[in-house]
């Protein structure tokens, strides 16, 4: 039972932390997003550079050995620093899945995003599944060696930015059996493969593929045929925790900036951090983020635990998670009055990349509702 | 970072589990599950049993006839407390006072007092409310009056738990009318038995006798009683927020029994259309108070951990404190609605009338004074952001 960073977790904590500080200055944030440029490839080789797209790599493949931990501390500077770079895929989807990919040409793809050159995107969601990873109506049909992919997925997180995409689609059983799934590998300029790009409200530049008999070989099976539903669920776990870690830095960073202006900003002849009424939201705002903190640990130290507490943490994380980083910048856009509603001060980004987090692979009420079915 | 216990720690929580099977009296069980205090005979026949353990003092280092356990052996200790509906021990000496003699009191105090507060043959009432001052603690009017080797002690306590069965109460007395606030207060012992101390039983609306009225008429407390020095016993206080991490998490991880027994009752519980817990709404509020409560033992877990390697927690001993009185509601009132008409009975007209058991409702009522007592939440609330967030 210990919650403490080893010495080289501090070490890349302070490191990324510098990082967003150096690059993230909200200013410099505001004319990136301003000039509609997407993530900056630049800092996205610094980042490869540094080491942060291969945290989970193992050594004897080019990485550092290591841990979700790790993967979470690099998670939470993002988030605190709103960055827009797509760690998610390269930095933690991809590590799961390439891996298990049929072709020779794994280790050049991996090598390829590790160095921050290729960049990977997870289609996870389909028109008909909300957040269900199990309901696939994509399909896959056997021709040749190879397969016929058919369908039409409706997010793939940075997927606008992509260079290739991780594609769930159905080779057996019926449209929400978890048997019959199987990962494929497409690249962007695949025949048939439509990428409709869109901006969220975070700036996250996101896409909704179209797929019209994409022709891939056998070479682009990720995992077993028709059995590739636990190294999507594994994949997507990793995300999700990835995401709560994110979400975490956000919620911190604005209660913190919110806490300053409390501090700061003066009416009636004081600062308004002196009414009872904002100091209660304040440490109410303040014990959210202890509980977002203890669960982004539990999700993450959860991740080796035996499929059932795994699978109850991760939702009971998701839920919390989402309920109080909402909350807290609701609040921090609440006590900020007038200038927290305008697009001119951090906060009311990071109540618009909390809510997309919470979006991602399912909200508070879906993974609320697979815990009670769990437990039931 | 990792959740799991190391081998040694295992090893003292398989004992820690086997003496709770064995020993857990089956009629504690359901009214602890509640939530509910026990008899103060079945406290002192819990607390004596621990005692003969060697377990009587958790939280005590070993010079003092404590355990000198690690946080980790206490978070487990409480935690399988917790899993078998065993006790809560009752705090007042333990936790309140005991800790203070032993770190303020002088060598003759501390041999006549701590022996007895380890065996349960003294019990220990606090008087420290009064009934103007609730929150604001410190505009008490108790008067202490220096005469030869006695204080002559007047006024009147409120809130004074288990008065009725104290032979002992640690009392905050005003000692300088004309000091600031805080610096005129001082602590002192009392015998319940002193001419001149008199109780009246204060009825909570659970219409359990917890509490009573003190009141202290000319009392004369033998100098010697005094802990460490004459107006400052409101310090001597700050001894408790050190070990309030301690004590909160083995509050707070009591939370799993009272969500534990609504789940039950949820699961038990019928209705037309069958189990009360295969309605989704009734499941999903279930789920959310579980995911709360899992939160918070979150909380615990990373305070107690930060105990083990000496870090200081912040203000979070305080959050939890806030955070487990207001899920001790909202789970116990979960729990009575989910027992519909079953929670109607709350006691019977006759010996030959059905009574049922009237546990978590009784638990509901009482529930209700945790975000009172030890600093109401809101005063929680203004410590925090004072101390904490510096506003």
């Amino acid at each position: 039972m210990n919650f403490d960073l080893t010495d080289e977790q501090r070490l890349l904590q302070d490191s990324v932390n510098r990082f967003g500080r150096e690059h993230y200055d909200f200013p410099a944030w505001r004319a990136r997003v301003d000039r509609s440029e997407g993530f900056d490839r630049g800092l996205w080789a610094r980042m490869a550079e540094l080491g942060w797209l291969t945290l989970t790599v193992p050594e004897d493949q080019g990485g550092y050995g290591g841990t979700p931990v790790d993967t979470m501390v690099v998670m939470e500077g993002m988030g605190r620093a709103l960055m827009l770079e797509p760690y998610v895929g390269c930095g933690v989807i991809a590590p799961a899945l390439l891996p298990h990919l049929a072709s020779g040409g794994r280790e050049t793809l991996m090598t390829e995003i590790m160095a921050g050159e290729a960049v990977l995107s997870l289609a996870d969601a389909e028109p008909g599944s909300r957040y269900d990873l199990a309901t696939v109506e994509t399909r896959a049909e056997r021709r040749g060696g190879g397969f016929v992919l058919t369908g039409e997925k409706r997010h793939a997180l940075d997927g606008a930015e992509a260079d290739w995409f991780v594609v769930p689609a159905r080779t057996a059983g019926g449209p929400r059996d978890i048997h019959g799934v199987s990962l494929f590998l497409v690249p962007r300029t695949a025949p048939g493969l439509t990428v409709q790009g869109m901006r969220a409200m975070d700036h996250r530049r996101n896409a909704a593929l179209t797929m019209d008999g994409v022709v891939v070989g056998a070479d682009a099976l990720i995992g077993p045929a028709d059995e590739g539903y636990p190294l999507l669920r594994h994949a997507v776990d990793l995300a999700i925790v990835a995401r709560l870690a994110e979400a975490l830095g956000a919620m911190e960073a604005a209660y913190e900036q919110t806490l300053a202006y409390l501090k700061t900003r003066r009416q009636f002849g004081q600062v308004i951090g002196g009414f009872q009424a904002l100091q209660h939201r304040a440490v109410d705002m303040a014990i959210a983020c202890e509980e977002a903190r203890s669960m982004t640990y539990l999700a993450t130290l959860s991740l080796d635990a035996e499929p059932a507490e795994r699978s109850r943490a991760i939702a009971a994380a998701k839920v919390r998670v989402g309920q109080t980083s909402l909350y807290v910048a609701r609040q921090a856009v609440q006590l900020h009055g007038g200038i927290g509603f305008s697009d001119e001060l951090a906060i009311g980004h990071y109540l618009k990349r909390l809510t997309m987090i919470d979006m991602a692979f399912g909200n508070a009420a879906h993974h609320r509702a697979l815990y009670a079915a769990q437990a039931a | 970072m990792d959740l799991a216990l190391d081998p040694a720690d295992l090893a003292f929580r398989d004992e820690v589990r086997a003496f709770f099977a064995k020993n857990t009296p089956e009629s504690f069980k359901p009214r602890v599950r509640a939530g509910m205090r026990l008899e103060p005979h079945e406290f002192v026949a819990w607390q004596k049993l621990l005692h003969a353990r060697g377990w009587g003092a958790p939280s005590w280092p070993k010079e003092y006839g404590g355990t000198g356990w690690t946080p980790t052996q206490l978070f487990i200790f409480e935690t399988e407390a917790a899993r078998a509906d065993a006790p809560v021990q009752y705090h007042q000496g333990l936790e309140l006072i005991g800790p203070i003699i032993f770190t303020f009191g002088d060598a003759e105090q501390k041999a006549r007092y701590l022996p007895a507060i380890l065996s349960s043959d003294d019990w220990w009432c606090q008087g420290y409310s009064e009934p103007n001052a609730g929150s604001d603690l410190a505009s008490l009017t108790t008067r202490a009056v220096r005469d030869g080797d006695h204080y002559v002690v007047s006024g009147q306590k409120m809130w004074t738990s288990y008065a009725q069965v104290a032979n002992r109460m640690f009392c905050l007395v005003r000692t300088d009318p004309d000091a600031r606030k805080q610096a005129g207060i001082s602590l002192l012992l009392l015998d319940m038995d002193m001419p001149g101390v008199s109780i009246r039983p204060i009825v909570t609306m659970d219409e359990i006798h917890h509490t009573n009225e003190v009141f202290l008429d000319n009392v004369r407390v033998p100098v010697a009683n005094l802990i460490g020095e004459e107006g400052k016993g409101w310090s001597y206080g700050k001894v408790l927020l050190d070990r309030e991490r301690g004590v909160t998490a083995a509050t707070t991880l009591r939370l799993s029994q009272q969500v534990r027994g609504a789940r039950a009752a949820a699961t038990a519980a019928r209705t037309a259309a069958g189990r009360l817990i295969d309605d989704p709404a009734t499941a999903e509020r279930l789920a959310q108070l579980e995911i709360e409560v899992t939160a918070l033992e979150m909380m615990v877990m990373r305070t107690m951990a930060e105990a083990a390697s000496g870090q200081d927690s912040g203000p979070r001993a305080s959050m939890i404190k806030v955070r487990w009185s207001e899920l001790l509601q909202e789970v116990t009132e979960f729990w009575v609605e989910a027992l519909g008409y079953g929670a109607a009975a709350f006691a019977p007209l006759a010996e030959v009338d059905g009574g049922g058991e009237p546990w978590p409702m009784l638990g509901m009522l009482y529930s209700r004074v945790t975000s009172i007592y030890g600093g109401a939440n809101e005063i929680q609330r203004n410590i925090i952001a004072r101390r904490a967030l510096g506003l």
